[in-house]
């Protein structure tokens, strides 16, 4: 099977839902010129560096018909648009009594790794998460990217995308043929038996890697990705954790109130998976701090395979 | 073209509608039938109407806080609206909205919205629908001068300018964000100055005149119908009650100031101006009209009473849309 980017497998998403469906429009401060080649300058707009209103205008476009595909770049800029994101797109189904849908996907890249210093190294989906109205997808390959974008795209709500910063160059097999990946159905990524490794968008990798280190010390490591934060596939995580009776979490952003928190409380708060555990949870995430910029200062606040090989070792230790 | 006598009783008939169905939501406001908050827009009817009757079906609005004038100017239904604020099953939002969002989308009410400044945006995103459509339809968002002072005005603005996208942003400035006065609050006494800004006409009328609204709002809805783009409509305004009917809230405004504009009030203006073309209405007339909305009011409470509150576990649905 050939193999593409994570970058491109989301611009493929992207051209072929707006092939697929004249309805989409595509909003963002930049207009790549093959999509306005191909889509026209009606469908795809360059707009001011103005995320509040391009937002809001996203979902004045979808309760008119359309299905806006929002791309703020980088998850730092939806914070510019928080009024229209948690006031409007969140809870103007259910305000208004489910009068009218609102198809919208809000694009961004999270995560850190690449000298960009604290604003533009974020990781805020449980800001979100908290909210109700919200979905949300975290994809941690090309395939999954491309998957689940399509259907994000086709859902009814909006839907927010965060894209791992540091997974944009990483090729995958990604077949030619559409495809979709239904939202809240976790992916376990390798199959275990002693240990499951709950891993976030770049710490699935991370997560595998670990995994190979451990089974050369005889540990089977199981890894899931649940790929969309909402809904979260609580049902695959609880089975993975009943199954092996250990778990480690690990994700780049903070651990206070983070998807993190979420999973280790979905986790321990189901009677039948609490009993099936032999030791406490591990949380493997960033340092609470804003990112800092120099690459030494940086890699210390990330959490990596040595972090989540070291998490590993003290549950295993533990029971 | 300026209002007929026709247009100018549907006019007067629907101005005082709005009147008599805030003076109801307060009344029921206080007697605790209507929970939460109710802001009337008593004394700007003139504003809504002549705005919304320069529209035709398909044409989409958006509202703020203040909200029933504009639904009832747009056509909806008083008996579902009276349920919403009364948080019944049969309420436009199946009582999940209240009067802060009230809305009626199949009518193109997009909404009453709670953040000032929140839905300049998103009818501006409803202009971009239209404006792609391509069937001339046009946007209308309606918000106070306290508004104007929020970053989504002049996001919004400058979008729609700089797209030629068919919007009407009609500012009813009532002089008073709020409670604080704009005086203290804008550097230039007209909002309107501020489209040539961004590219756009702006356009200050007495927002009192509902034939003057009428007539100002024909020639920016045209405008944007012909693809020139969009307009900001500056109605010079009044509100009679307080911000909020929460009962012992303190109202700020110089008892002057409430009683030069109530002697402004819209609607015996247009009665007046009725009754002086020759033969086209009379006192009569228009008790007989006031009646007729009286019943239709009384009516609405009737329905509102006997729709059944929403089941509980209802509050778990709509969250999504399938």
């Amino acid at each position: 099977m050939r193999e593409i980017s994570y970058a491109r497998a989301g611009m493929e998403a992207v051209t072929e839902e707006m092939n697929r469906d004249p309805k989409t429009i595509h909003l963002a401060t930049d207009a790549p010129p093959a999509m306005v080649e191909e889509f026209g300058a009606a469908r795809v707009r360059a707009t001011p560096i103005a995320e509040n209103a391009f937002s809001g205008i996203a979902i004045g476009a979808a309760g008119s018909g359309y299905r806006p595909i929002v791309n703020w770049s980088m998850v730092t800029f939806s914070f510019v648009a928080m009024d229209q994101i948690v006031n409007q797109a969140s809870k103007i189904h259910y305000m208004f009594g489910g009068q009218q849908t609102f198809p919208i996907v809000f694009r961004s890249s999270v995560g850190g790794g690449t000298n960009l210093a604290a604003q533009h190294s974020q990781s805020p989906y449980s800001m979100f998460m908290n909210l109700a109205g919200l979905k949300m997808i975290l994809p941690s390959t090309p395939y999954d990217m491309k998957g689940l974008l399509k259907s994000a795209i086709r859902d009814n709500n909006p839907v927010l995308s965060f894209e791992s910063t540091r997974l944009m160059g990483v090729k995958g097999e990604v077949p030619e043929d559409d495809y979709t990946i239904p939202l809240g159905v976790a992916d376990v990524k390798r199959t275990g038996s002693d240990i499951t490794v709950v891993a976030l968008a770049w710490l699935v990798h991370e997560a595998l890697a670990a995994a190979e280190v451990m089974e050369k010390e005889g540990v089977s490591v199981e890894v899931v990705d649940p790929r969309t934060l909402y809904p979260m596939d609580n049902d695959t995580i609880r089975a993975s954790v009943q199954k092996t009776g250990r778990l480690v979490i690990a994700d780049e952003a903070g651990p206070t109130a983070g998807a993190s928190a979420e999973i280790a409380a979905l986790v321990t708060e189901d009677a039948t998976t609490f009993a099936a555990m032999k030791a406490p949870l591990c949380r493997v995430c960033a340092l609470q701090v804003p990112i800092p910029y120099s690459p030494g200062l940086e890699d210390h606040v990330f959490p990596n395979r040595h972090r989540i090989i070291a998490g590993i070792r003290e549950v295993m230790s533990a029971g | 073209m300026s209002a007929s006598p026709e247009l100018q009783r549907e006019m007067l008939r629907q101005m005082q509608t709005i009147r008599r169905f805030e003076e109801r939501a307060s009344d029921d406001y206080q007697s605790g039938a209507i929970y939460g908050v109710v802001h009337c827009y008593i004394g700007e009817e003139a504003v809504a109407v002549g705005v919304c009757s320069a529209l035709k079906d398909g044409d989409q609005i958006i509202s703020n806080h203040r909200g029933h004038g504009h639904c009832i100017a747009k056509g909806a239904d008083l008996n579902r609206m009276m349920a919403e604020l009364y948080g019944r099953e049969d309420g436009f939002c199946k009582g999940k909205g209240g009067s802060m969002h009230i809305a009626d989308f199949s009518i193109g009410m997009l909404g009453a919205n709670g953040i000032v400044g929140g839905g300049l945006s998103i009818i501006t995103g409803a202009g971009l629908a239209a404006q792609m459509d391509g069937d001339g339809g046009v946007a209308v968002g309606f918000f106070g001068d306290g508004a104007s002072n929020a970053g989504s005005f002049h996001e919004s603005l400058n979008i729609a300018a700089s797209w030629k996208l068919p919007v009407i942003y009609v500012c009813e400035h009532n002089s008073w964000a709020a409670n604080t006065a704009a005086t203290m609050t804008h550097g230039a006494a007209d909002v309107a100055g501020r489209a040539a800004g961004y590219g756009m006409p702006g356009i200050v009328v007495d927002g009192n005149d509902v034939v003057a609204v009428y007539d100002a709002a024909t020639q920016a809805i045209a405008r944007a119908r012909a693809g020139e783009g969009p307009t900001l409509l500056e109605c010079k305004t009044y509100r009679h009650r307080n911000h909020t009917e929460r009962p012992g809230a303190v109202d700020p405004r110089p008892a002057s100031e409430i009683a030069a504009w109530v002697a402004r009030d819209p609607i015996p203006m247009l009665l007046e101006q009725l009754k002086q073309q020759q033969g086209q209405f009379s006192d009569a007339e228009f008790q007989a009209m006031d009646d007729e909305i009286l019943a239709q009011i009384e009516a609405s409470v009737a329905f509102a009473e006997a729709s059944p509150f929403p089941a509980p576990e209802s509050a778990l649905d709509d969250v999504f849309a399938d």
